[in-house]
């Protein structure tokens, strides 16, 4: 028998008569990585300072790698990297200072350590800036060093509270690009957004928050299709600018495609019914139609319809 | 209960904690380091250094322009620049380097990224606790090595009389108490300045206040007021020294513009002062950490 990554059971927390979190049930396993969505106050963040024990729960309980947290934070959290609400480092810290903090806290030995932070910082992409001091960072900057704290030790659990919130776009991309670099290190992943790009471009999973409660955890292809009752979306990159009408008409495009419509010169969007059978006819067609095809992933708007749908109807 | 479907990846794979994490006991002196590390960087810190240099060049100008009683013997000496100045300036001290120890956490963000750590909330508070003593007794020591170079001068190499220790000892002691007291009010609050405010108020108007009530209105000994039991950093060098457990009145007589003046001052007896100060210590410590391991990072 497994033990889960994260779990909590009958998880709530109540702020004097308003309930930001309502008996949450969840289980995750393994390693992948899992996007929690919702919109502002739907008590993402507070399912994750709720699992980090930085608050306490009214009722229930939460565990990170079968360990409880609120009964064991040390225990807890020593499997757990962490990133929650865009913390600050002492300002006077440099990042090798920092990490060297984390590193001697969380009992890595001396002898690993420097290999250790170096590899990190390399990761972030911050090594350029090992010994300039904190305080002078820029937001993105603060945060690529509170990334690469949180995986200093190289934990099964990576906790991320919206890690690309308040950044600029090449600050989004930077920490992006980095979250897709750690999903090839089969860890868990649990990040909390409500950028759906975001989630659509990383994330193998998602459960959805509304009012603090649950409506869905499931893998993002079953959830779109559950939802979009058949009705897919994908978006087409080609090498080259296409015209969406003489895709239509080139490329024998099969029926079960409802919609094209033009993202970029060259880029499209294809919705179409009959779910993975359909969406694999039409990959096929298009590759062979020799349009030069180089990019072919669920659309973001497919998840944008499930969560608009989804929230809405949670209001 | 909602679950996922199983990953391809198998998760025990990636599911073992590689790194043993250190008992409380070892952490807190890892955490304080960093801390201290940050306090002494700080600006605050070259500010407090400076203020207290320039308190100690004031001084030594003083003594040296007027000497006279103050330079009769190394007692009096001592007991004017150090038993008459160590009570206010560990207040000071200690307000600027505890006041927002706690609060500041909060406010500024910061205590988010110590939260991430596998660490207990004891351990981030008597890390703090630890950090910001020895900065701020860093001071007093600068402040003592000013005092002592003048003592040398004045009274040559051997002239430390023994009270010089015991008040030292006390003062440390208060330090501890002060602190402790101070991280109670930091952890009451979020914001920082609501910290340094009270506990500055408090130490330098509130307990006086106090305690000069007790003493002059009720004829009660103030065994309850931390500023009571710290006058016995002065007194001390006075003789005999009160080593008990009930405090002495002092008649002390003053003129104003040909008024005479006349004041009870009541100071404990050096176990007495103990006895407060250790009281004070354990009870704020207790009560500070109690708040802060309740208190939610929302």
């Amino acid at each position: 028998m497994t033990v889960p990554s994260l779990e909590t059971r009958g998880l709530t927390r109540r702020f004097g008569s308003f309930t930001a979190l309502d008996h949450l049930d969840l289980k995750v396993e393994g390693g992948k990585c899992v996007g929690f969505l919702g919109p502002n106050g739907s008590g993402k963040t507070t399912t994750l300072k709720l699992l980090t024990a930085m608050i306490y729960p009214t009722e229930g309980e939460c565990f990170i790698n079968g360990i409880p947290s609120h009964k064991d934070r040390t225990g807890a959290l020593a499997g757990a990297g962490v990133l929650i609400e865009s913390p600050e480092i002492y300002p006077s810290l440099t990042p090798n200072e920092a990490l060297e903090m984390v590193a001697d806290v969380r009992g890595i030995p001396p002898s690993e350590r420097r290999g250790r932070i170096e590899n990190v910082l390399s990761e972030v992409r911050m090594s350029d800036w090992a010994d300039k001091k904190v305080g002078k960072f820029s937001k993105g900057m603060k945060q690529r060093i509170n990334i690469a704290a949180a995986l200093v030790h190289d934990p099964p659990v990576v906790l991320l509270d919206e890690p690309s919130t308040g950044l600029d776009p090449r600050g989004m991309a930077e920490v992006r690009s980095i979250l897709r670099g750690l999903k090839q290190t089969h860890r868990l992943i649990f990040m909390s957004s409500h950028l759906l790009s975001e989630v659509t471009d990383v994330c193998d999973e998602v459960a959805l928050l509304d009012h603090g409660k649950l409506l869905f955890y499931d893998t993002l292809a079953n959830v779109v299709s559950r939802f979009s009752k058949d009705q897919g979306s994908v978006d087409v990159t080609f090498d080259r600018s296409v015209d969406s009408t003489a895709v239509r008409a080139s490329a024998g495009i099969p029926p079960t495609v409802t919609e094209i419509s033009q993202l970029g010169a060259n880029q499209l969007r294809l919705k179409f019914s009959g779910g993975a059978a359909s969406k694999k006819i039409i990959l096929k067609t298009l590759v062979n139609a020799d349009l030069g095809v180089v990019g072919f992933v669920e659309s973001e708007s497919a998840l944008e319809e499930v969560y608009l749908s989804q929230v809405s109807r949670g209001e | 209960m909602a679950t996922g479907q199983a990953s391809e990846i198998d998760p025990l794979a990636s599911s073992v904690i590689r790194f043993r994490v250190p008992p409380l006991l070892q952490q807190i002196p890892k955490l304080a380091r960093y801390q201290l590390r940050e306090y002494l960087r700080s600006r605050r810190f070259l500010a407090m250094a400076g203020i207290v240099l320039f308190i100690g060049v004031i001084l030594t100008a003083v003594t040296g322009y007027y000497r006279g009683s103050l330079v009769a013997s190394p007692v009096s000496f001592y007991s004017a620049d150090w038993g008459g100045a160590a009570s206010y300036l560990i207040v000071l001290v200690v307000v600027l380097f505890g006041g927002d120890a706690i609060a500041g956490e909060f406010q500024n963000k910061t205590g988010y990224f110590l939260m991430g750590l596998p660490v207990r909330r004891s351990t981030v508070y008597f890390g703090k606790f630890l950090a910001a003593f020895v900065a701020a007794a860093s001071m007093l020591v600068l402040y003592l090595g000013i005092l002592i170079t003048n003592g040398l001068y004045y009274f040559g190499a051997g002239a430390f009389p023994w009270q010089l220790g015991v008040s030292v000892l006390l003062a440390v002691l208060y330090l501890a108490a002060v602190l402790g007291a101070t991280f109670l009010f930091s952890s009451l609050f979020k914001t920082s300045a609501y910290g340094f405010v009270l506990t500055a108020l408090l130490f330098l108007v509130g307990f006086t206040l106090l305690q000069d009530y007790t003493s002059i209105l009720l004829h009660n000994q103030p065994w309850m007021v931390i500023s009571y039991a710290s006058g016995t950093i002065g007194s001390v060098f006075n003789t005999p020294v009160n080593w008990g457990f009930t405090g002495t009145s002092i008649l002390m007589h003053g003129d104003i513009e040909k008024n005479v003046v006349v004041r009870i001052y009541t100071v404990a007896g050096v176990a007495e002062a103990v006895v407060i100060m250790v009281g004070y210590l354990f009870v704020t410590v207790l009560a500070g950490l109690w708040l802060f391991e309740r208190e939610d990072f929302s």
